[in-house]
């Protein structure tokens, strides 16, 4: 059926990897160039959270159709600490680590729709989607 | 695995690193210790970092070069970044990263440019 991939984040090297995965699918899918980064850029902020917090988990990209709309899904999982106050880390500016503080935000923005579901020392699961124009 | 240095190249009292592949953030952070490192040594009066090749620029790459441009300043010498493509400036201001300290150019030519400049009027002896 639809276009899916996986990549298993490890290190820094399969945050780009994983990003470049993104993009491929969703050129296959018909987004645009700026779409294209928009996708790409949001799997590399939430690659680069699973690298710093988890170590390690899984980025899944696939095809996905509601009605006559195309889109594409993201969902990236680990099994880390998992997020203790959600709302926190989705406030602009905070972290808890080396980065901005954007990651979770940033990427929220560049998506049409992102859920988290987070348990403590049980893991995190971000699902993410843009629709086609 | 050792990280991908990026070439940095000397014209004049200017340096200038084009970035051509996909920076994952080890060879990035060399980067901004090569980098530093060279303008010490060289005593260059300003850099160009041309990002032409870049179709992606997260929050940590962007960071780091706000850092480098900071750091830079620091030490006596100006950042100009140059050639970024129109999808990574939406996605950096969308990201929140709208590098406001950071001087730009257009392209590589506009960026020697701005830098010729500057650098002749702190030869004049303006700050």
């Amino acid at each position: 059926m639809g276009q899916s991939k996986a990549a298993v984040i490890r290190s820094d090297l399969d945050i780009v990897i994983a990003r470049t995965m993104a993009r491929d699918v969703a050129k296959v899918l018909g987004f645009g160039a700026i779409d294209q980064a928009r996708i790409a850029t949001a799997v590399s902020e939430l690659a680069r959270n699973i690298f710093l917090y988890a170590g390690t988990g899984n980025v899944t990209v696939r095809e996905i159709e509601k009605g006559t709309r195309k889109g594409i899904e993201i969902v990236c999982e680990d099994q880390g600490p998992g997020i203790p106050n959600i709302d926190l880390v989705m406030q602009d500016g905070y972290s808890t680590s080396r980065g901005m503080g954007m990651g979770l935000p940033g990427a929220k923005r560049l998506m049409d729709e992102f859920l988290i579901r987070s348990q403590e020392n049980v893991g995190t699961t971000i699902t993410c989607r843009k629709w086609r124009n | 695995m050792d990280s991908l240095r990026i070439p940095i190249l000397k014209i004049g009292d200017i340096l200038i690193a084009s970035i051509q592949v996909a920076l994952h953030d080890a060879s990035a952070v060399q980067f901004k210790d090569d980098l530093l490192q060279k303008i010490h040594d060289t005593r260059a009066k300003g850099v160009i970092i041309d990002l032409t090749a870049l179709d992606v620029v997260d929050s940590f790459i962007g960071r780091l070069i706000a850092d480098i441009a900071a750091m830079a300043g620091l030490m006596g010498t100006r950042v100009v970044l140059t050639g970024l493509q129109p999808a990574v400036a939406i996605t950096l201001v969308e990201l929140g990263l709208e590098l406001p300290r950071v001087l730009t150019a257009l392209n590589l030519e506009k960026g020697l440019k701005v830098m010729q400049r500057m650098t002749e009027e702190s030869d004049d002896g303006a700050v």
